[in-house]
């Protein structure tokens, strides 16, 4: 009985090491092909399309969303210390080191994580990856390099949109809703925040979860079992360890950023 | 002997277009071949045929240098495959082998005429005008010129797997696999199917591979079979060879017949037991 | 769709993202006070106790923001903070200025505010300013007070 449990233990353990072994090697060889990417611009913009401007607008109403609630809820908590001229910096602050990259980065892995995992897994059930190789065509050059580099490019990016969207949003609430001055908003929220320290590290923070994102997502799919089944599975395998290694990932940076 | 008069010719190494000496393959634990000796000749059709799960796809992918055998050589054109660099193996491809798979592999991005002239767009510097005449010739060939703006989805499966016939053929390669060529199609795709890979065979001077299981359609169209059964080749021959052969099993396989040296029922206890053990439980 | 409005629809999105970013830098951010700093001076100042000030805390007199915290530092001899300042090069300050760490707000954050005095010569970079006023420590105060409340029984 023991002995069983310990087999398992081992056999399991076993094939995650050699899982994450497969990982790493498809990551570099990824990185490898990317210098074709150049050769080929088209097929980047491609999926920058396919990536980024698919998912700009579940953003786009996410960003709002949260900064309305964030301004609503900040006003709620700091009008009890007459420090409601703080809202602005509640929102901002908020959005920029933490709810903007995270949101960005778990939206992605649902929105766009999720379909490149599903593409890949069927172009590699329906043969279209062997058809290349026979064809001479490296996919890794072909399909997976230019999704890769498309992923790592599009979230920092719609990062920036979606804090941007936000802190407006924000600023809708806090000035027509709440009758907060213009200029008390802006310039409260200008005090505070650090282009380097919150702006640049934000992007910083949306690169690597999109670095990560794009790596899971695109690996689920390459080395899924090619069935209807398998690839149900890789799909929901993508989302959940994306958004799990987003957040684990989050405060990882955060300590590394922010702590004194 | 006459050492004056040359020995078999079809043996001479340069009318070897594919050598495979000793080949072992296992997938895990589950040995797929087990040490197989296989010679194909230019110019010719040859088919592979055997039970399926045989692992006759596998093959093609050993050929191809998609999968690395365990032990054993396969050369292609004097190059041992599995020793070239990826580059090489590439270059190998690029100039020699075609491959129709069994879902046509076509690209479900890309139209018709964008899949045809996908490898002529990935390795040649033509110009879009000399790309198109190209493609249509190729569409030409395989009679789906009019369909050229169709995507992929729209089309059948055996529209689809001409259509990848006509992009195999695209670079003008040496020779083309074909996996299961016939399996699923009507009868009016697979006698359409037939013909095409004889005619395109003569016409473009090919090597043809056909993996299959189809005997009558295979048998009609292949110079040379190869008969592969639990990892080893069975039989081998020209398709009158096969059907004339002594061995029962073969008898069995070409003739279709249910129960032979392979058994209809799936080994296990015998009916008479397993009764008496439920009726007991 | 054609491959132009694809490419058409990228190109929309990488602008929208640079028109975030400017926003983010140019009205979220003190991005434009980076800029400002280049031509500025510094003074320093001793402070028993620097509280919850920061580098990067905002400088300012009567209100106006006229420079940031550039370096805190301990000095061993006479066991004093030494806060380095850099005040933009457009405000002047008389020699016996005094500075004082101060809180906006209850709770907001510590801020160094000078108060001029009515020397003729002004500051100069490098300069010690001499009359300082530390942090609240509000421990401290706190502590003071339960013991005058404590003595007047």
């Amino acid at each position: 009985m023991l002995l069983d449990f310990l087999q398992q233990l081992g056999h399991r353990s076993l094939s995650i090491f050699a899982r994450l072994g497969r990982a790493s090697q498809f990551l570099l060889v990824t990185l490898m092909a990317l210098p074709s990417v150049v050769m080929r611009p088209f097929l980047l913009v491609k999926q920058m399309y396919n990536t980024g401007v698919q998912t700009l607008l579940i953003i786009l109403v996410a960003g709002i969303f949260v900064g309305m609630v964030l301004a609503l809820q900040a006003y709620i908590v700091l009008v009890d210390f007459g420090a409601e001229e703080s809202i602005s910096l509640m929102v901002s602050l908020s959005i920029l080191r933490e709810l903007g990259p995270v949101f960005t980065g778990l939206l992605f892995a649902g929105r766009a994580g999720s379909a490149l995992t599903a593409e890949i897994g069927l172009m590699k059930s329906t043969e279209q990856l062997s058809g290349m190789e026979m064809m001479a065509v490296d996919p890794m050059k072909y399909i997976i390099a230019p999704r890769f580099l498309a992923g790592v490019i599009s979230v920092p990016l719609l990062a920036l949109i979606f804090m941007a969207v936000a802190v407006l949003g924000g600023f809708f609430v806090a000035t027509d809703m709440l009758g907060q001055y213009e200029g008390v908003f802006w310039s409260q929220m200008q005090v505070k925040v650090d282009f380097y320290d919150d702006v640049v590290n934000s992007i910083i923070k949306s690169a690597v979860f999109g670095f990560v994102v794009v790596w899971i997502a695109v690996f689920e799919g390459y080395d899924c079992v090619p069935t209807s089944e398998g690839l149900g599975q890789a799909t929901t395998r993508s989302v959940v360890y994306s958004s799990l290694a987003v957040l684990g990932l989050d405060f990882v940076l955060t300590a590394v950023m922010y702590a004194v | 002997m006459n050492m004056d008069t040359p020995i078999n010719t079809s043996a001479q190494p340069n009318d070897i277009l594919i050598e495979i000496r000793n080949l072992h393959f296992s997938r895990g634990d589950r040995p797929i071949f087990d040490g197989i000796d296989m010679d194909i000749s230019r110019g010719q059709i040859t088919a592979i045929m055997g039970p399926s799960g045989t692992g006759k796809t596998t093959l093609l992918k050993l050929i191809g240098g998609q999968l690395k055998p365990d032990a054993g050589t396969i050369k292609v054109d004097g190059e041992d495959v599995h020793k070239l660099s990826h580059k090489a193996l590439y270059d190998l491809r690029r100039r020699m082998m075609g491959m129709l798979f069994q879902s046509g592999a076509l690209l479900t991005d890309l139209s018709v005429y964008d899949n045809v002239a996908f490898p002529l767009r990935e390795h040649t510097h033509l110009s879009e005008s000399m790309i198109h005449h190209l493609v249509l010739l190729k569409l030409q060939a395989v009679g789906l010129r009019g369909a050229r703006n169709l995507m992929p989805a729209e089309l059948s499966g055996g529209m689809a797997r001409r259509v990848a016939l006509a992009r195999a053929i695209a670079l003008d390669p040496q020779m083309i696999m074909y996996d299961e060529p016939f399996t699923g199609q009507d009868p009016i795709s697979m006698g359409v199917l037939v013909t095409l890979i004889r005619s395109l065979n003569e016409a473009l001077g090919l090597s043809s591979i056909v993996v299959s299981h189809d005997v009558p359609e295979t048998c009609s169209i292949s110079d040379y079979v190869y008969l592969i059964s639990a990892g080893k080749v069975v039989e081998h021959g020209s398709p009158a060879q096969l059907a004339k052969s002594e061995s029962a099993w073969v008898q069995q396989f070409m003739g279709g017949l249910a129960d032979g040296p392979v058994p209809f029922h799936f080994k296990g206890p015998s009916i008479m037991d397993d009764l008496m053990q439920s009726g007991l439980g | 769709m054609s491959t132009r409005n694809i490419e058409i629809l990228v190109g929309l999105f990488v602008a929208g993202a640079l028109a975030a970013l400017f926003m983010l830098a140019m009205k979220v951010s003190n991005f434009t006070s980076y800029g400002e700093t280049d031509g500025g001076y510094e003074i320093r100042a001793r402070f028993d106790n620097v509280g919850g000030l920061k580098v990067r805390s905002p400088v300012s007199a009567g209100g106006v923001r006229v420079g940031k915290v550039t370096n805190i530092s301990y000095n061993n001899e006479s066991f004093e903070a030494v806060v380095t300042m850099n005040i933009e090069s457009k405000y002047k300050f008389p020699k016996d200025t005094s500075a004082g760490i101060l809180t906006a707000g209850l709770l907001g954050e510590q801020y160094v505010g000078l108060e001029p005095g009515g020397d003729e010569e002004n500051l100069a970079a490098g300069d010690m300013i001499e009359l300082t006023q530390s942090a609240l420590v509000l421990e401290q105060v706190i502590g003071q007070f339960l013991y005058s409340k404590a003595q007047d029984k």
